[in-house]
This record gives C-alpha cells, structure tokens and sequence, in this order.
C-alpha cells in the first residue's frame, strides 16, 4: 500500500527532477520554482484504489455508480492547404444524463495551440491547463514558443506516468508554428501519441470519420473546409446519443487560432436537410 | 474488475448509511469500501445581471430516513471571522454531506488565506478556478458532492459556475443539481434560457425565430427558484422541509429561510 501511494502520489517524471538533488545547479532550480499546480493527489486507504475508483466512477463498465462524471463527445480535427480545422459538439453526459449542452469541448491553450476535450471533461480541462502553464514556462525559459510536438510530448508523458490510473481522455493538439508548419497530434490516456491529417475522437468519432473521409481533400479552402467541419459533427450529433448541443468551431492558421462560432445543431440540421436536401432518412414536413 | 464490486454497489435507489437493508440471511456479502452516503437533497443556482442567487431544500436523508430537517448546504464563503462577514462568495454543495462540509472547509480557508497574503478579497473567477482543483486534487479519491459557486464578477454581473465531482466546471446562465436535478433543469432550461420557445409572429419552419435569453429581474428569479423547489418537494421524497436562499450583490449576501412541506 505505502509503496503504491509513494509511487502514485506524483508522477514518476518529477520524481526523476528530485532524484538530481546531488548536482546543486539543478536542485536549486527545482527547489526555487514551486509546484505548479499540486500534483499530490488524495488516495483511498485501501490496497486497490484503481479497481475501486472504477467501481465508483465508470459508469459504461457499472451503470449505477454512485459518482457520474462527464463524459461522451465528438471531437474532429483536421489538417488542409490553409491551416488546421478544429470542430467538437458541446454535449456532456453523466449516464444517460445530459449534464450540458454547453461545454466549451475546444481549450484554448496559447494563441496559437488549441487543445480539444473528448472523455473525462475534469481531466482534460485540468491537465490542458497544466499543458498551458508548461508551455507558458517553455516560452519563458527558451525565448520561443514552444513546438506542438514538444508540447504534445508534455502531455502524452504526463499521462503517460498515470497509467492504468483512470484517467480518462483523448484530446488533440492543434497548432502552427514557425519551423513545423501547421502540426496536429492525438494524445489519448493510455499514452498513445500521434501525428496526422486527420483525427475524430469520441463517441461519435466514426459517423464523423464517415462524412471526413469521403469530402476530405488538402487542396480546400478555408470556407470549404470549415463547412466540412460543421457537416462532420453535424453527421455525428445525428446518429450518436451521446454527443449534440453546439457545434464549436475553429481554425488555425500562421498567426494563430480564430473562433468560427458555436451554433446551435437544431437550425442547423434543418438547414441541411432542407436547402440541401441531406438527411432524407428524416421525413418531416414544414408545417 | 467492476463485476467484483457488484455485490455491495449502491444503485440509484436511496441507500442505507448503515448495514439495515433487509439481506437474504444465507446470501454471501462481499464487504467493499464504500465511504459514501447520498444525502439527498437539491440546489439550484440563477444568474442575473447584477445578482447571483443559489438555494438548496434543508432536508437531510439517509436512505428512506429523514436524519434532520434543517440542514444547510449554502455556504458562505470568506469574509471575515467563522461567520464570514461581508463575503461575497457562496458555495452550494449536494450529494454526500460530509465530503460537502469538508470542502467547504477547504475553499474557505483558501480564500481566508488568499486575502492574508494578498490584501484583497478573491475574485469569484480566482476562487472557481481554485474549486475546481480542489476537487480534482480528489480525482482518485473524489469528494461525492455536485458543487455550484456563486457571486458577482469584476463587472458587477452576477456569475454562477457549476461542477461536477470531480471538477469539471463551466460558467453558466443556470444550474441545478443534487437529487431532483432532473425534475428542475427542464423547467430552468424553459424559463431562463427559453429553450424552445420561439417568437409568435414569426413565420413556419426556417422562418421561426427562437426567443432570445435576457437575464431576468430579480423579482422573476426568486419566483422561479420557489416554483422549482415547491414543484421538485411534490415529485421528490429526498427533497423539502426548508429552502435557504442566498441572493448575491455587490454590497452583500442576504440570506432567507422559507418553509417547504414536511411531509
């Protein structure tokens, strides 16, 4: 027990910073710069606390859990000509709850990185900001903002040193910077990290990738791609329960990232389906 | 794993806090460590333009019993002294009581020290923040508690942030939670944020237009709050007795207690 609480009580990459306390430079550094933000966490006093939390907390394994937390989600994001598209729903869910119909799914990291939320919403909202934070010191100790590839590797080691812990999260970095060009990266809490062109994450993910993958081309325009966005998630708030609400959309682009809009599906699908003529497995007549 | 703990997990039903479910005599029990008890109960929390208020029933359950009937779970939050004067930040907590008191607790004692060290009172946004990894400093242990933080913002809008165990928290308009949650969010998504409401005059289909949200005087917010919780206590055996109100402005927090029915 004690050595599971020594072991977990904070990650093992700061556990590695404190071991160098026998070259002065370094302890100095890592004594005079306080922990961010606290990373001991409370334990239950009991030999098995992940089987435990599990039990108390995953409601897809235990439908009558005591403690929902958020969760469910369509998330997409992919790379073009012009920059980078990022496009979520903002429905959580607790069961069969819908908890909000308002969250803010994409997380603005800097001015130039974008991070987007699918899984536990209190652990990608937490370490997301933990993510901001490293890179604002990255940027401080180096002079330069830092790389999406480097601050993707921030988070895939971060969680990585969680393991088998129950954290739960699939997120994506988006972001431009100067030496690698429009650059997007999933991350997801088994420590799995990826570059692409193209990635959905979440409940919804493969009505997503169905309309993605047909209409996906390099080669569109800033306004073609984002409509491709919208009609992504639109496909996905349709079939998937558990994803719905706004469409939160966003692009990338050298200078930075700018906020399309957060819509409402409802307006939006009938659009579609009616100027459009999509959808026609809806039968509805105007009244 | 989970089918390990089916034996002694709680469902939605209301559970004991003690062992006094009626069990089968022969049956084996597995013990598991179960920390929690529902307490029961609701709050709810609207946002205006320049006041918060946030209420929450008096009722305290275990269970099929009922352990008090006064039992706050508004909570003011900094201030000066144990009965934090002049604060202007009120903490709502539902679920487990216990876990509640203790996080009020912390937060408080948060806030008291950030006005020590910094010579100014918390702005509701510092101290939402400051929740929030409070709770989640509890991921793997959590506090079983839905959280609702109110007050008035640095522009003098009232500002309601809800959360869930453990700490996810996002700024809204407005916000039940606790047992009747889903008896009374319906009603507040309808009358605050007039979800499905659309304007008369407008034309069919395409053509109608949705009533815009405005925030609402404070006259029409505490008649709201009393119709949800008098609506809730009729469809709910977890909620009633008693409703604390506390209504949030810039010069302070006033607080009011109204019956419900007992029965």
């Amino acid at each position: 027990m004690d050595a599971l609480v020594q072991q977990y009580s904070r990650p093992s990459h700061q556990n590695t910073l404190s071991s160098n306390a026998a070259f002065p430079d370094d302890s100095e550094l890592t004594t005079t710069i306080p922990p961010p933000l606290s990373l001991k966490f409370a334990l239950p006093p009991i030999t098995a606390p992940q089987s435990w939390l599990r039990s108390m907390t995953d409601d897809h394994a235990n439908p009558s859990c005591p403690i929902k937390i958020a969760h469910g989600t369509t998330t997409l994001a992919f790379r073009f000509k012009g920059g980078i598209v990022v496009a979520t729903d903002s429905r959580a869910t607790a069961g069969n709850w819908i908890a909000s119909q308002t969250v803010k799914k994409v997380i603005e990291i800097n001015s130039c990185l974008l991070g987007t939320m699918a899984g536990g919403a209190a652990d990608c909202q937490y370490w997301l900001a933990y993510l901001g934070m490293q890179c604002r010191l990255h940027e401080l100790r180096h002079k330069q903002r830092i790389s999406v590839a480097a601050a993707s590797k921030i988070l895939a080691n971060l969680v990585y040193s969680y393991k088998g812990m129950g954290l739960s999260m699939g997120t994506m970095c988006a972001g431009v910077t100067p030496t690698e060009g429009p650059a997007l990266y999933y991350i997801d809490s088994d420590g799995t990290r990826l570059s692409g062109n193209l990635f959905c994450v979440g409940s919804g993910q493969t009505f997503a990738y169905g309309v993605l993958d047909a209409e996906y081309k390099y080669d569109m325009e800033d306004d073609e791609a984002l409509e491709l966005g919208k009609r992504s998630i639109l496909a996905a708030t349709h079939r998937d329960a558990y994803s719905g609400g706004f469409i939160n959309l966003y692009i990338v682009k050298e200078k930075g990232w700018e906020k399309i809009g957060f819509m409402d599906t409802n307006p939006i699908f009938w659009q579609t389906k009616l100027e459009k003529g999509e959808f026609s497995n809806v039968t509805a007549k105007l009244d | 794993m989970a089918s390990l703990f089916s034996a002694s997990l709680p469902s939605s039903d209301p559970s004991y806090s003690f062992n006094q479910a009626p069990t089968t005599a022969s049956e084996p029990r597995q013990h598991a460590f179960y920390p929690y008890t529902d307490n029961g109960g609701s709050t709810l929390g609207i946002s205006g333009a320049d006041f918060t208020i946030i209420a929450g029933d008096t009722r305290s359950t275990s269970g099929y019993n009922i352990n008090t009937r006064y039992a706050p779970k508004l909570f003011k939050i900094g201030g000066d002294g144990p009965n934090n004067e002049n604060a202007r930040i009120v903490l709502s907590v539902v679920g487990f009581a216990a876990d509640g008191r203790a996080l009020k607790e912390r937060l408080d004692t948060v806030v008291k020290m950030y006005k020590y060290q910094h010579g100014k009172d918390i702005s509701v946004h510092a101290c939402a923040q400051r929740l929030s990894h409070l709770l989640y400093n509890k991921r793997f242990f959590p506090f079983y508690v839905t959280a609702i933080l109110g007050g008035v913002d640095d522009e003098g809008k009232g500002a309601l942030y809800s959360y869930d165990p453990v700490g996810s928290y996002e700024r809204e308009q407005c916000r039940a939670a606790g047992a009747a949650a889903s008896l009374i969010m319906p009603f507040l998504d309808n009358q605050v944020n007039l979800k499905n409401q659309y304007d008369p005059n407008s034309g069919p289909g395409l053509e109608k237009k949705p009533r815009e949200a405005q925030p609402l005087p404070r006259e029409t917010v505490e008649q709201l709050v009393k119709d949800a919780f008098t609506s809730a206590v009729e469809r709910h055996i977890e909620v009633g007795d008693g409703l604390q109100t506390m209504i949030i402005t810039k010069d302070g927090i006033q607080e009011t207690y109204s019956p419900l029915k007992k029965d």
